[in-house]
């Protein structure tokens, strides 16, 4: 326990006064008023008492009581109302006597302000007629109340006088030496002039009790529209900032490959979480990692950052390997077929990587052996003898993924060999109680093999005061530091680094030839070597940890393997390694209140979107908007109708488009000059302060708030236009013309804003919006410069291009149907034991749809477009694997299109299990 | 008003035969009449005494520590909620939002007291917000949201809809 105190601090008279008394054991820190001790208090409130658990009390009387009780003394009734009227009668009184007396030096006037409360006191005490105030012992109610008349009264101008029993009381108290020793060190001897620089700090009191008697709510000065107050100051400062030029310099907007650190840059590498190779994304992937990354990556392209943002199909593991003998394939031929699928989801959901790797390279098994040499060389590996699962019916070591059974924690009975779900403990497999091999349901029996483990406890001190660093200087979410800290808590473990297993990175030690890394050990590592196939000097990334800042985005469930065990295997290998500085990890994406699960059919996977008819900018906008920020959220079909229809429809498409046929209609396409008035003034400041504000979240990674200030400034934007009516004035005479004009000009400008506010969420809606109003790309390179950076980027005179409505409706019977089709077939897809590739749900789906003329109108056109992609790779000369994959999607959509025409298609592909 | 919440806290108690109530001063401080005692003054003195009445110790902390936990939030409920200032109400909100990030309670993992009568305290002010500020402080909202739904606890407030999608309060559009 330790206990925060101040100097010259009334309050910490009282708690220094009851540690003497009641004698507990407990450190004390004189530190200065200002110093912030309560973690999630904004202003610092002394006294503090840090608890055993971590906990802080930060109020005076709470502590004191605390101590008493502490030492056998609980407080009874009568304690209890001393001490609440100490809090809330007499503070407030001895607050302003202070004042007072310490600040205005007017002790003379101090006895009058005290009088109500002294005679309170005097009188009670008379009454009872007892030695202190609850009884003949002393109680923490008196400690409390003679702390806090000490100060006051031990000034020599001010006397208890005609108070004689309160007089009484006070001096007996007063003669404890617990009370005298904690007077003597808070108060040093020097009376209230001790307190001067105590009392400078404290807000000037109320000069009379007039707001206790007026509810706080009901105050009539607040304006009812709660409109924003703008200062002159920030009007200058907005219109100032209005008149600057475009950064003349224009950065390279296209980026110059490869990307290398700068000297003179911010240097920041971005990693999304690799997505398993043979899973088809779904929504709650595509938000959690990709598309996250992704948002952030333009965003800090739009900063003037120098930024690399890199990721890749994670390929090795069981998991493939199996799906290649049931389909018989080869590994590397499942993954070349996957990883196009992904790349092609990613690449409609206009993810821009700039490089999307795999784990299944040469550079690979070169980077991880040479981690594993310098780990083994530091003495990081242990080796032990591990006994693992083996199925005799299936003549194969059984992954932890293959193993069921239950949770030797929780009894969960369908723990999965990894990781239960249900606790979400580390559970080695053997440990299941009553395992059984999920492919053919035996029970596996317990062989031994020799293993290579990587020593985490050995790095824990390291790994601890590296995290301190990382996690107070960076911006982890919540969760991140979280779960983090739960790990740690719970204790490190050395971990298992190799398997029994042909698909992975070879152990390149010779007493382990036949083994293979474990994937938890390989995959991060797949973000270095991803990097070296990017460029050959990939170190200058990832071993740079002075010049470059790293980002992991992905999901919670990831969270341990990026801020414990990858960390662990770097230090130990003890390279000079790029450790991550900022880690973000989301909640979970729901689907319509229920989880994704591919093996239910229940959700939108990635693929599926496409063909939607749905925008992919209208599918970034969605998720970004209910992005699992904090926590969990859900995918509606409903909400998303509503807030394309509500918030992009018409509040952010309705206010770009106002402007810009204002600007066509009425004044011939040019924008018209503008002579900016007190309101406008005042516009120009709201909005750059919501772009501050924008710029000041998105820097913190806090995405889906930003959109919402992006939101804000439309919506000003459309009340702007509401109040001034130009399609009005522009009727008027000359003076209202040049009001219309104005007013259109600002609004022009505005949008020109959005446009690149929007650019992260919405790259294609963006480039759409600058394209109708023709707006020079330097605006891309300057709004979002500094604190933010709203100029006139429209000049008067400026021609714009041709506007266009930006949006559409989203009609509710299409969005019924579209509900329908993806949440409707739980029923006939439960029938199916486990989950099913990508291509298989799809046309599982439309199985359950049937014959739908609607669908089969919008596949056919997919399958024309995809036969043309194909056609345009093959003339390209494309690789050939490249070609493979997308000849497989061909095929697909063609059979979607049979089951959506309600003809009989080929029979699925066999079902099987993944990852 | 002050009454009023302990009339609730009373129900919530599953008190059977209600007290006598009366308040003294400009600052309308509860009063509670007491036949064999001294009457008792104060509206966390009283609302301990009811629960102690109404034998749910658990009520108040389950340990030492946990009781002061209580007690500190019961105290700033009777000083800061009680005397804040306007412009203070963004700082209270800011700070219990930061307190609650990782709490399902105000103190520990079970409901206290000090949730009961923060709750009371807390609702003018959540009444106020606008959709958008409720959003600001959503773990906030969120333990509001939780407190008001326990069953019992809300008796003569209205329920405060806590939406967690919308971006503004209706009179926008």
């Amino acid at each position: 326990m330790e206990l925060f105190v101040s100097e010259g601090n009334p309050h910490c008279l009282k708690v220094l006064a009851a540690l003497e008394v009641t004698g507990v054991q407990c450190g004390v820190q004189f530190i200065s008023h200002e110093e912030k001790v309560v973690p999630f208090l904004s202003r610092p409130a002394l006294p503090a008492l840090l608890l055993p658990s971590g906990k802080h009390l930060f109020s005076s009387n709470t502590i004191c009581r605390y101590l008493f009780e502490l030492n056998g003394q609980e407080s009874s009734n009568q304690c209890n109302q001393w001490l609440e009227w100490e809090a809330t009668v007499l503070q407030p009184v001895l607050l302003r006597a202070l004042h007072i007396a310490v600040l205005q030096g007017k002790g003379s006037e101090v006895s009058s302000v005290l009088q109500g409360s002294l005679n309170v006191l005097d009188q009670s005490l008379c009454k009872a007629n007892m030695t202190y105030l609850t009884g003949e012992a002393v109680s923490v109610a008196d400690v409390v109340l003679w702390g806090a008349l000490h100060p006051v009264l031990s000034d020599s101008s001010l006397t208890l006088g005609d108070h004689k029993s309160a007089k009484a009381w006070f001096d007996r108290v007063a003669a404890m030496r617990g009370c005298q020793s904690a007077a003597q060190k808070v108060l040093q001897g020097k009376g209230l002039e001790a307190m001067k620089g105590y009392m400078q700090k404290q807000p000037a009191p109320q000069s009379n009790q007039g707001r206790d008697t007026q509810p706080c709510n009901s105050n009539p000065t607040e304006s009812e529209e709660g409109e924003c107050v703008v200062s002159e100051k920030e009007m200058e400062a907005a219109v100032f900032t209005w008149r600057k030029d475009l950064n003349a310099c224009s950065q390279e907007t296209d980026k110059q490959h490869p990307i290398m650190p700068q000297e003179s840059k911010r240097n920041v590498l971005i990693t999304s979480a690799l997505p398993y190779v043979n899973n088809v994304p779904h929504l709650g992937n595509i938000i959690g990692c990709v598309l996250s990354a992704d948002v952030f990556s333009r965003y800090g392209r739009l900063r003037g950052w120098n930024v690399l943002y890199i990721c890749g199909t994670d390929e090795y593991g069981t998991a493939t390997e199996n799906k290649a003998r049931e389909e018989g394939l080869t590994p590397k031929q499942i993954c070349d077929k996957y990883h196009a699928v992904h790349s092609s989801i990613y690449k409609w959901f206009q993810i821009g990587f700039d490089f999307f790797g795999r784990t299944t390279t040469e550079k690979q098994t070169q980077i991880s052996q040479d981690i594993f040499w310098r780990l083994h060389k530091n003495g990081f590996l242990v080796e032990d003898t591990v006994e693992q699962l083996r199925c005799e019916n299936c003549q194969r070591f059984l992954a932890d993924r293959f193993v069921e059974g239950t949770c030797p924690h929780c009894s969960y009975p369908e723990a999965r060999g990894d990781q239960c779900d249900k606790c979400g403990r580390l559970i080695n497999a053997v440990e299941l109680r009553e395992p059984q091999c999920k492919v053919c349901r035996q029970t596996p029996v317990i062989r031994s093999s020799k293993h290579l483990f990587l020593d985490l406890p050995k790095l824990e001190s390291q790994l601890e005061q590296w995290l301190e660093r990382s996690t107070s200087s960076g911006d982890w979410t919540a969760n991140a530091k979280q779960i983090t800290r739960s790990w740690i808590r719970d204790g490190l473990k050395p971990r298992c680094i190799t398997r029994d297993l042909q698909w992975g990175t070879p152990v390149p030690h010779p007493d382990f030839k036949d083994k293979v890394f474990y994937v938890w050990f390989d995959a991060p590592i797949g973000y270095l070597s991803i990097t070296a196939n990017y460029t050959n000097e990939w170190d200058k990334w990832w071993k740079n940890p002075h010049q470059v800042e790293l980002y992991n985005f992905m999901a919670k469930d990831n969270v341990p393997f990026h801020s414990v065990v990858f960390p662990c295997s770097l230090l130990g290998a003890q390279d000079n390694y790029t450790l991550v500085n900022h880690l973000v990890a989301t909640e979970y994406l729901n689907y319509e209140d229920t989880k994704f699960s591919k093996s239910r059919g229940v959700g939108v996977f990635g693929d599926m979107a496409m063909d939607t008819g749905i925008p992919s900018d209208v599918w970034r906008f969605y998720l970004l908007y209910v992005r699992p920020e904090g926590q969990d959220s859900a995918f509606s079909w409903a909400d998303m109708a509503l807030k394309n229809n509500s918030e992009l429809l018409n509040n952010l498409g309705n206010f770009i488009n106002r402007g810009g046929m204002f600007v066509t209609k009425f004044f011939g396409g040019c924008v018209p000059a503008m002579e900016l008035q007190q309101e406008d003034k005042k516009l120009l400041a709201v909005v750059g302060w919501e772009l501050q504000q924008y710029i000041q979240v998105m820097d913190k990674v806090k995405i889906r708030d930003g959109l919402k200030h992006v939101l804000n400034i439309s919506r000003h934007g459309n009340q702007y236009i509401q109040v001034n009516e130009p399609w009005k004035k522009i009727k008027g005479g000359e003076s209202e013309r040049q009001r219309a004009g104005t007013v259109t000009g600002v609004s022009v400008n505005i949008a020109c804003l959005l446009s690149v506010m929007l650019l992260p969420y919405m790259p294609a809606v963006s480039q759409t919006i600058r394209d109708q109003l023709n707006a020079p790309q330097s605006c891309i390179n300057t709004m979002l410069q500094g604190p933010g950076t709203f100029v006139c980027a429209l000049r008067a005179g400026h021609r714009i291009g041709t506007v266009s409505p930006l949006f559409q409706k989203l009609e509710a019977d299409q969005i019924e149907a579209l509900k329908k089709r993806f949440g409707g077939q739980q029923n006939s897809a439960s029938t199916q034991p486990a989950a099913v590739p990508a291509a298989a749900v799809v046309a599982e789906v439309k199985a359950v749809v049937g014959s739908d003329p609607e669908n089969a109108k919008q596949l056919a056109k997919a399958v024309a477009e995809q036969g043309d992609k194909v056609r345009a790779l093959k003339s390209q000369k494309a690789e050939k694997d490249l070609i493979t994959a997308e000849v497989s999607k061909l095929l697909d959509l063609k059979k979607q299109l049979a089951l959506a025409e309600g003809k009989n298609p080929e029979p699925a592909p066999q079902k099987g299990k993944k990852k | 008003m002050a009454l009023r919440e302990l009339a609730s806290l009373e129900k919530y108690l599953g008190l059977k035969k209600p007290n006598k109530f009366s308040t003294q001063g400009d600052k309308k401080v509860p009063v509670m009449q007491n036949n064999n005692a001294p009457p008792l003054v104060g509206l966390v003195t009283i609302a301990c005494h009811l629960v102690k009445e109404a034998k749910r110790p658990e009520l108040l902390g389950d340990s030492a520590e946990g009781r002061a936990v209580v007690q500190q939030w019961l105290e700033y409920r009777v000083t800061k909620l009680d005397s804040h200032a306007k412009e203070d109400i963004k700082s209270i909100l800011k700070d219990l939002n930061l307190y609650l990030q990782d709490k399902v309670y105000l103190a520990g993992n079970q409901l206290t007291l000090s949730d009961v009568l923060m709750y009371y305290g807390m609702h003018s002010i959540i009444l106020d917000l606008t959709v958008q500020e409720k959003e600001q402080c959503v773990n906030v909202t969120r333990w509001f949201d939780h407190i008001q739904h326990q069953p019992g606890v809300r008796h003569h407030l209205p329920p405060v809809v806590v939406l967690r999608n919308r971006l503004y309060t209706s009179r926008h559009h």
